[in-house]
């Protein structure tokens, strides 16, 4: 016990504002333990310290940073155009939207805008990304909590759209697909047909999934009540994404400020109203559906000319700052960038939806046992290399 | 090559003309282009005041401590410091700005106040988002805001780890990213992109250098 006293001055822990409970039956100590950097279910390089009396949970502290490459710092030192593709390495199983979101920044910073044609091109690799992002969430998450099939299922439809990403720009995870003022390749012969090949076969594979879970009473036992978040408290905590929508706020941005070809399709905002883990499972699920049908929309109605808007060799983006954010599979993903005239970026900020919504991980965990850590972990959908950056 | 021929020739013109007449309307004194895209770019759009009841509002209340402009549609506020946390509150409270976006700051080296702190802020009411900004010299410390947004507490220690900006009154102000005993802070100007702690990385990792 001495040992975790201890441990608790040389963290820091003393800062962290922890109820201590009544005083039990028997002399017992709060224990202290230690969750990652190296463990299977924190998804990456997480360390959660835990703060425990048995087996309930009194506090959470996050210790983050492992995967920090200082992208902020390297985008100073890099001209616009040469950044591009380090953004693909934030949010890795997301990297098209990344992409998106800071293209459309600087084009937002130039007045420049992508012809019709790039836009619609953009919504549909966006939007089969946010599916990709939303199976392999839904892979992983079933399987922290005990359920196996679900990954091999959702990997298995994952590859089909990982060779349209392929087929398309010739990568299948850190894309680079766009380019500030449009996209650089044009669609790929048989493009559309892939995109509705796919549409037709995965509308059943998510029936599928949800024939695993959504009535499986273990499922359920494990996610019912736990993590709740109130929408008070998400809003506070800069929650955003599934996580709020589940607390029953109906908020997207791609409804609220429409950006690329957004405000051309008809789509819903599916919400929760518990905010626990239940409800953001359904909302990924219901999500994945009104992605298939803005997908649906594009590709029958994707216009024809330019795929690139008359843009400089050299971007120089006059001297100004902004700032533009999207909506990312996970949440909020905003870009703030100070121009100072220069080739490159003065000052780039990356607004993370994962880093702040982990923030939120200690409000939705206190009270609940070690286990379901593991589960809320996986729910709030994070990815290490967009936290740390 | 097939797609060069298809696409260039007929559609760019009117795409070319259309994006300076979008240009003009913010910035109409760019004098006469000889090409097109040329004028455009070193003029560029200059910020304009933002005129709202809001802002006519509190420039009553606080006079000349505050500014209000608009750049390429997006409004900001430029703050005196000793008014942050009473414009911070008075956004969230009176106005609806619920939501506190982001937390950063932008270092300018050659300036006397060498740090602008920027808080982004959005109100779901609304559906309106604002920059506050306010210039700090470097070691002065600011006001923490975590009272007012639960969320400006890690957005606040990631400020401190980077630019070594102080927040009075945070619960717990440490680094976030960067390890405890790191030495510098890696976003000012005057921190090289090589640069590390290499003492840190001696002690720690056992190695002679981290590059």
């Amino acid at each position: 016990m001495n040992d975790s006293t201890h441990d608790a001055s040389n963290r820091g822990l003393s800062n962290l504002d922890l109820e201590t409970p009544e005083k039990p039956y028997l002399d017992s100590n709060e224990l202290i333990i230690n969750m990652g950097p190296q463990h299977p279910a924190t998804h990456g390089v997480l360390r959660v310290i835990l703060k425990l009396d048995g087996e309930k949970v009194l506090g959470t502290e996050c210790v983050i940073g492992y995967l920090h490459r200082g992208v902020e710092k390297i985008a100073e030192n890099r001209t616009y155009t040469m950044f591009n593709p380090y953004v693909d390495r934030m949010d890795y199983v997301a990297a098209v939207s990344n992409g998106l979101g800071y293209c459309e920044a600087v084009e937002k910073l130039m007045n420049v805008e992508a012809p019709a044609r790039a836009k619609y091109i953009r919504v549909i690799l966006t939007e089969l990304n946010r599916i990709a992002s939303h199976q392999l969430w839904l892979g992983t998450h079933a399987l922290d909590i005990g359920a196996m099939t679900p990954l091999f299922y959702t990997f298995r439809d994952r590859e089909e759209i990982l060779k349209i990403f392929e087929r398309y720009c010739g990568a299948r995870l850190t894309t680079h697909a766009f380019r500030i003022g449009g996209c650089q390749y044009e669609t790929y012969a048989g493009f559309e047909k892939d995109v509705k090949n796919f549409l037709t076969f995965v509308a059943p594979k998510i029936d599928e999934y949800e024939e695993l879970l959504t009535t499986n009473r273990i499922w359920i036992e494990r996610t019912r009540n736990v993590g709740v978040i109130s929408a008070a408290d998400a809003i506070s905590l800069g929650v955003t994404g599934p996580v709020l929508r589940a607390s029953g706020v109906k908020w997207d941005l791609r409804k609220a400020q429409p950006y690329a070809a957004y405000s051309e399709f008809n789509f819903d905002i599916p919400t929760g109203t518990n905010g626990d883990t239940y409800d953001r499972y359904l909302v990924r699920m219901a999500e994945m559906r009104q992605s298939l049908r803005i997908i649906e929309q594009a590709v029958n109605g994707i216009p024809e000319g330019p795929i690139m808007a008359k843009v400089p060799k050299i971007i120089k983006p006059p001297v100004g700052e902004i700032y533009h954010s999207i909506e990312a599979p996970k949440g909020e993903l905003g870009y703030f960038i100070v121009s100072d005239g220069s080739t490159q970026p003065y000052r780039l900020r990356v607004r993370p939806p994962s880093f702040v919504n982990l923030q939120a991980l200690d409000t939705m965990v206190r009270g609940l046992l070690v286990a379901d850590v593991v589960a809320v972990i996986g729910t709030i959908d994070i990815v290490l290399g967009e936290v740390d950056r | 090559m097939a797609e060069e021929v298809k696409s260039p020739v007929p559609p760019p013109p009117p795409e070319g003309e259309k994006k300076p007449a979008a240009e003009q309307r913010a910035a109409p004194a760019s004098a006469e282009p000889v090409k097109p895209a040329a004028p455009a770019k070193p003029a560029g759009p200059v910020p304009v005041p933002w005129m709202s009841p809001l802002v006519e509002k509190y420039k009553g209340q606080y006079g000349s401590g505050i500014d209000a402009q608009t750049y390429l549609g997006q409004n900001y506020f430029a703050v005196d410091r000793s008014l942050i946390p009473n414009i911070l509150r008075l956004l969230r409270d009176e106005e609806q700005f619920d939501y506190c976006v982001d937390i950063t700051a932008v270092h300018y080296p050659q300036r006397e106040k060498q740090f602008d702190v920027v808080w982004i802020l959005y109100s779901f009411p609304r559906n309106e988002r604002v920059r506050v900004k306010t210039q700090i010299a470097d070691g002065a410390s600011i006001p923490s805001s975590v009272s007012i947004w639960a969320t400006a507490n890690w957005l606040e220690r990631e400020v401190y780890d980077m630019f070594g900006i102080q927040f009075d009154g945070h619960p717990d102000m440490k680094r976030i990213l960067l390890p405890d005993g790191w030495k510098g802070h890696p976003l000012r100007k005057d921190y090289g992109i090589l640069q590390q702690d290499n003492e840190w990385v001696q002690i720690n990792l056992g190695i002679e250098s981290g590059q």
